[in-house]
Parts: C-alpha cells; sequence; structure tokens
C-alpha cells in the first residue's frame, strides 16, 4: 500500500503529499514522473515528482485540484493510502547522464510556473548539491499562489519571483522576467528549463529562442498507462511524432509543437466527469476552497 | 458406421441485444450439451489435436471424462497443462489448432474441443472441484516480468515445481493484455480472468502490480540486488503502431490499446468509473485483425456506428472467423480493398474525415497473402469523427532498452530461442515480447517451454 505519511497545503489549491513508495524512491531521478490512481475506480493520474527519499522510502507528489480526479487525490489524508502509485516513468532529465566537466561549465536558468514549481526543485537540487550555477524564477497569478519559494531559496544561487498582478515580487510574466534578467542585468545561461502550464512553456520557449539560450520543457500531456501502450501522449518535436511517456516528459523546447499539444491535451475535457469545462480556475476557487 | 452427431452449437446472446451491452456474447454449453458433444471425439490412437495444441493438452482424455460426467477428473487432466483454460477455451484460435486438426473436420465438423475446455474450466471454478495447491519450496527464487499469458504459464510451471515466482506486473492489475486488451463481452474480467489468476497465486506464485520493469526495476537489479536466480521477460507487445499518414495526431484518433485499454482495464464504459472515453457518432476502425474487431464490437457497444476499412479483402482478414460474423452479425459495417491515406480535422483539430483510396489484390507478397496496390485516383472521403488504429503492436523497448547484454531483433523483439533463451545467462523471454504480436496460447506455450528450460539452467547452476 502506498501511504500518506504527511499531508500539507501549500496554497489553496494545492496540496504536497508525502507517500511511502520505497521501489519508486529507490529508482527516481529528477526529470522523472509517476502515476496515482486513489481507488478502483479512479483515473491513472500522471503527476511529476517533487521530491524523493531512498533512505525513507517516500516520494512527493504535489498535486492541484484542477478537476475531479485531482480533486479525489487532494482529498486524502495523512495516514490513508492510494490504491496505486507507478514510477519512476519517462526519462530522467539529459544532465543525469552528463560527464562531470560538462556539468561544471553550465549556468542553469529554471522557469517554473504554478504547481510546475514543484518538479523543478528536485533538479535544482540535484544540480546545486553537484556545484552547478543555478537561477530560479517562480511565477504564479498572486502572492498567494506561489510555492516553494523557501524550499528553492536554499538551493540556488539566486531566486526570482514574480506575479502576474504585482502583489509579490516582479510584475509580470515568467518570460518578461527572464528577459529582464538576460537583456538587463546581462545574467548569460547556458541553458533553460521550463515547466508550468503548456501556455507558458510555449512562449517560455520562444523568449529563449529569441535570447539564443537553449531550453527544454517538461510535457504533461493525457496519458493512460504511462510505459508507451496507448500512445495518447503523443506529441510532435522536431516534425516525428514521440511518446511523452517513454521519450519524455523532458523534449527541446524549440522543437515542441505546442499548439498541438495543447489542443491534445484538451481532448477530454468535455467528457471528463466534471461537468465544467476546463478553465484554469485558480481565480475562482482561491476565495472559495478555503477550509 | 454409428450415425453422426452433428456438433452441438453453443449458445449465445441474440446479437442485436448483445450489440447494445457489454456482458459475454458466448453462453457456452450447459452439461447435457457438454457431453453429448465430448461423445463425439472419435479418441485417435494418434490424437493430432494435442499436437496443435501449444501447452499440449491432453485433450482426448479430458473429453473422454466429460463424455463419463467426470467433470472434476477432466479439469484435473486440463489444470496438467494449462493454468488459464477458462481463458483459453475462449480466446484460442481453435479452428487453426486443435479443431483444425481433428480428424472429423476432414469430412464434417471437428469436436468442439474450445467450447469443452471452456465448459469444464467453468464447472470447475462454479463447483470448486479440483483446487490448486502450493508444492513444497525448493529454496530458489525466480522472477517473472510481466503478467499476461506468458508469464502467467511460466509462473505456474516454476511454482508447480517449487520455485518462489514473484510475477511484477506494470499496470494496477495483472493479466496483461486478458485485461487491458480483450474486451469484457468475449473474456469477463470478475467471472473468469480474476479467478484464474487467483489459482495462479494459490499455487504459491506472489503478483507485485505497479512495478514497471525497466524503471522501478531492472533485470540487473532483480538479478544482483533483489537475489532471484534468473529472470523471465514476458512482457508482451504493447506499443501501438500508427500509420505515419498525415492528421494522425487529430483529436479524436486513438490507438486500439488506449481505446481498449480505457474500457476494458479502466472500464470507461460503466458510469460508476471516472476514465473518460469519446463516444463517436461514426467511428472508423483501421485494420482487420482480432484486436480491430474488439474496437470496433466495443465502439459499436457505446453507441458508435461503426465501420472497418481494410486495405485487403474479407478473404485475408487476420481476425479469427468467429470474431468477423460476430462483429457482422451485431451491426458493425466492413469496408475492404480501402487504406486510409489522410485524416482530415475541422477548424478546432477534432477528426471531420478519413481519405482513403481504394485497393486490388496484387501479387502475393513474403507472407503468401497477395499485397494490396492503389488504385490510382479513387480516392474518397469518409466522414467521421473518430478514428481508432489497429494496426498492431510491437514490443515495448524499456526493458530491452535498459538491461545491457540484452540482445534484440531488427523488429525490436527479444531475441530468445526455442527454450526462451536470450543473450543474458540467467534471463529468458518468450511470448509476443519475442514474437511480435500473437495469441494467447502461444505466449503460454513460450511461457511453459521457459519455465522448463530455467528449473534445467538453476539445476545446472546448483551442480557447478
Amino acid at each position: 500500500m502506498f501511504r500518506i505519511v504527511k499531508k500539507e497545503k501549500l496554497n489553496p489549491v494545492v496540496y504536497r503529499m508525502e507517500v511511502e513508495a520505497p521501489r519508486i524512491a529507490a529508482s527516481a531521478h529528477p526529470g522523472q514522473f509517476l502515476i496515482v490512481r486513489t481507488e478502483e475506480k479512479g483515473e491513472r493520474v500522471p503527476l511529476t515528482i517533487s521530491d524523493y527519499d531512498p533512505l525513507k522510502g517516500t516520494v512527493t507528489i504535489v498535486t492541484q485540484e484542477i478537476g475531479a480526479s485531482t480533486e479525489d487525490i487532494c482529498s486524502f489524508e495523512e495516514g490513508q493510502a492510494f490504491a496505486d502509485v507507478v514510477g519512476p516513468l519517462g526519462m530522467p532529465s539529459d544532465f543525469v547522464d552528463m560527464e562531470e566537466d560538462e556539468l561544471a561549465g553550465q549556468r542553469y536558468v529554471f522557469i517554473a510556473g504554478g504547481v510546475g514549481t514543484a518538479p523543478v526543485y528536485p533538479q535544482v537540487k540535484w544540480l546545486h548539491s553537484r556545484g552547478v550555477a543555478v537561477d530560479v524564477i517562480i511565477g504564479a497569478k498572486t502572492s498567494e499562489l506561489l510555492i516553494y519559494r523557501e524550499e528553492m531559496a536554499g538551493y540556488c544561487d539566486n531566486l526570482y519571483v514574480c506575479t502576474d498582478d504585482g502583489s509579490e515580487g516582479f510584475h509580470g510574466m515568467v518570460t518578461g522576467m527572464l528577459e529582464n534578467l538576460v537583456l538587463e542585468q546581462g545574467k548569460r545561461y547556458t541553458r533553460a528549463v521550463a515547466i508550468g502550464p503548456m501556455v507558458m512553456m510555449k512562449f517560455a520557449s520562444l523568449t529563449a529562442r529569441r535570447l539564443g539560450l537553449p531550453i527544454v520543457v517538461s510535457l504533461n500531456t493525457l496519458m493512460v498507462d504511462g510505459t508507451g501502450m496507448c500512445g495518447a501522449c503523443r506529441v510532435t518535436v522536431g516534425g516525428k511524432v514521440r511518446f511523452a511517456c517513454v521519450e519524455g516528459p523532458e523534449f527541446d523546447g524549440y522543437e515542441v509543437d505546442f499548439d498541438e499539444a495543447m489542443r491534445r491535451q484538451g481532448m477530454y475535457r468535455q467528457e471528463e466527469k466534471t461537468a465544467e469545462p476546463h478553465v484554469c480556475r485558480i481565480d475562482l476557487r482561491s476565495g472559495t476552497a478555503q477550509e | 458406421m454409428a450415425e453422426r452427431i452433428p456438433r452441438v452449437p453453443a449458445r449465445e446472446q441474440d446479437p442485436k441485444v448483445r450489440a447494445t451491452n457489454f456482458d459475454e456474447v458466448c453462453l457456452g454449453y450447459d452439461v447435457k450439451d457438454a457431453m453429448r458433444e465430448a461423445s463425439r471425439c472419435l479418441h485417435c490412437r494418434n490424437p493430432r489435436c494435442v499436437a496443435s495444441c501449444p501447452v499440449n493438452i491432453k485433450i482426448p482424455q479430458f473429453i473422454a471424462c466429460v463424455a463419463s460426467g467426470d467433470f472434476a477428473r477432466a479439469a484435473a487432466v486440463i489444470a496438467e497443462d494449462s493454468s488459464l483454460p477458462a481463458v483459453c477455451g475462449r480466446v484460442c484460435p481453435q479452428e487453426t489448432q486443435c479443431e483444425g486438426s481433428c480428424i472429423l473436420g476432414v469430412k464434417g465438423e471437428p469436436v468442439a474441443i474450445g467450447q469443452l475446455e471452456r465448459f469444464v474450466a467453468d464447472w470447475n471454478r462454479e463447483n470448486m472441484a479440483v483446487r490448486p495447491s502450493p508444492s513444497p519450496s525448493n529454496g530458489y527464487r525466480v522472477a517473472v516480468i510481466g503478467s499476461g499469458p506468458a508469464g502467467l504459464a511460466c509462473a505456474s510451471d516454476l511454482a508447480k515445481m517449487g520455485y518462489d515466482v514473484t510475477v511484477f506486473e506494470a499496470l494496477h492489475k495483472p493479466g496483461g493484455v486478458l485485461e487491458y486488451g480483450i474486451p469484457e463481452f468475449r473474456l469477463p474480467k470478475e467471472r473468469v480472468v480474476k479467478p484464474e489468476i487467483d489459482d495462479v497465486r494459490s499455487l504459491g506464485v506472489k503478483i507485485v502490480t505497479d512495478v514497471v520493469a525497466g524503471r522501478t526495476v531492472t533485470v540487473d537489479s532483480l538479478l544482483d540486488r533483489e537475489g532471484f536466480s534468473a529472470v523471465f521477460i514476458g512482457s508482451g507487445a504493447g506499443l501501438p503502431r500508427f500509420m505515419g499518414i498525415p492528421g494522425e495526431n487529430l483529436n479524436g484518433v486513438f490507438s486500439a490499446n488506449e481505446f481498449l485499454t480505457r474500457n476494458n482495464l479502466m472500464k470507461a464504459y460503466r458510469d460508476d468509473y471516472m476514465t473518460p472515453v469519446i463516444k463517436g457518432h461514426r467511428v472508423v476502425v483501421v485494420g482487420g485483425g482480432n484486436v480491430a474487431m474488439d474496437a470496433a464490437r466495443t465502439a459499436l457497444r457505446l453507441g458508435s456506428e461503426t465501420t472497418i476499412v481494410y486495405r485487403r479483402t474479407e478473404n485475408e482478414l487476420p481476425a479469427r472467423r468467429e470474431e468477423v460474423h460476430h462483429a457482422k452479425d451485431e451491426g458493425v459495417g466492413f469496408m475492404m480493398l480501402t487504406n486510409p491515406v489522410e485524416i482530415l480535422g475541422d477548424e478546432r483539430g477534432w477528426v471531420r474525415s478519413i481519405r482513403c483510396i481504394r485497393m486490388e489484390l496484387g501479387e502475393p507478397d513474403a507472407s503468401g497473402r497477395r499485397s494490396p496496390v492503389p488504385v490510382p485516383g479513387s480516392e474518397f472521403e469518409i466522414e467521421t469523427d473518430e478514428v481508432i488504429m489497429a494496426l498492431g503492436t510491437s514490443p515495448n523497448p524499456l526493458i530491452a532498452g535498459t538491461t545491457a547484454g540484452l540482445e534484440t531483433t531488427r523488429r525490436g523483439c527479444i531475441a530468445a530461442d526455442e527454450d526462451g533463451a536470450t543473450s543474458r545467462p540467467g534471463v529468458f523471454a518468450g511470448g509476443d515480447a519475442v514474437t511480435g504480436a500473437a495469441t494467447v496460447i502461444l505466449a503460454m506455450g513460450a511461457g511453459r517451454r521457459a519455465a522448463a528450460s530455467i528449473d534445467r539452467y538453476i539445476r545446472g547452476k546448483e551442480e557447478k
């Protein structure tokens, strides 16, 4: 059984859970994801791995309530157990296989949006612990929704916070912050990694290309099995069809057909057993979801 | 000469009724039917049916038991060679195996061996007659990757020999293709698959779900860290193929694997499950195999008008005859000598139609089948809002890609000999992972042969 040993509310719609899953904890790497199924009649929900502790045998997931299945996950309490947790799935981040001297020359900038900030954390931690220079940009709609500020601050050289409404940090989008850092402040980066909503990753990739900065994105596509069996996750990368679950989830941001990916991501929106169509509901929820 | 009894037909749900439900199509034999059918067996001195069975079930012996009404003994005879008789009685292509070589078939109808096997297995389960029990342990541990037909057959035989067997399954339920691939109306899950897998567990086999070999564990971690003496890879052929034509990534285009997994494993057809599934108004299924029939018949049951598009003629359909007839009776349309060239979408990126070209049969290809060639200028469009690609599957590269020294073939299959031995000592493989997509029973046969060679391998090491 996959028991929840710790649950915290990070903001009105985002929860962090530490779950017992010793085999996954022992084999996980930054960049990988897992699949949670709460009970027999639940969906298989892909979630990124936000942390893993091989000694304790636990993995950490961060989930945002955006539909019936994620609400179901978030309703679980400490001491309860998920029916299934499968992983680690997908390929580790490319830097995991880099030689030491290749790594040493890198200056990373991470661009994290919303709940996508959580999977950035293990990557930043991994690089920082190997002495690689890492800056992190975290963005959210408003101050209240920012997550992982303190955790991230401990593992990066510079942390830049931005909010769409200017309630905290830089007033503007993460892409504006990135341009500001490179063009105004003269920061030099060798690689960028963007994780967040698909539309954010699209614009982060466009910005990075303009700045001549290579960028990796992590695609949160639809999936059923997560092992290459169903093809629901297929994306076009560099004109070729790739399966995000086994060949990804990380791809070269320049090469991804984001418009297709966003369209495919919405395929089941009308079928999902929540009646409302999916819109980013953070704003709607922040006032009402308080317990 | 005694008067020939005609083959006893198995009862079926009426096509009009069953096209609207997911209950099993075939209702099988009752006791009277079974005993009557069993009395048709000639008990050949040299039974060709046994040789044609990939797991060599002692067919005349079990049929003799059925004829005399000793169903428990019949079950015991079958259990010596097969761990999944209720499954095989339902999904084996008997017409090309045991029944295909039955001497009665030369002039008339062969003995309904499949129906009799099914009857015995169902009777045994309902009456709890012959129950499997664990054998004394020999102290050696063997890991089996994949809980489909190959893995279960291998695990059962090893457990009977006294091995401590752990089966690792990537999905949340054991059974492999029996669970995610074959629909409920052909193979009931709770009533048939689950009890047969429980029987494998009763032999002492442990099944661990949610473990993805190549990710959660590797072949090497099982051998080096988890203390297994040998590993059997029965991971199947799960990777779906697409055509590579324009428009295949439009919304509303699915692999048969996705469509079937959502419905079979994830029970999307039931309202009490969270799984979403698209129910098109007009569904086009591309392909002509059993999987295409399964997908089409599932779509039909979800309320879609369904057409199968296949590039050769009906004579070349790789699906079992019975499945084709069932699909037709239920109202699935068949459009033969037709090949898609492009899928067209609407302004929102959803499928609107599929453009196809008419085909005609040309010269025989390497497989001996006449290969279809396009008729120039014959392109036309079929209006559709859901396209399901059932073009076959290939082995998943996850394990081969994470196991050093494990050789694969050009087609991405794991290279293994007749006995399942791979290029790595102590690592064995069988079933679709080795052959590419084939049948349940061939995978079981491969699993059994691998179990025997794993036994020889471990004994050989012990002697050194």
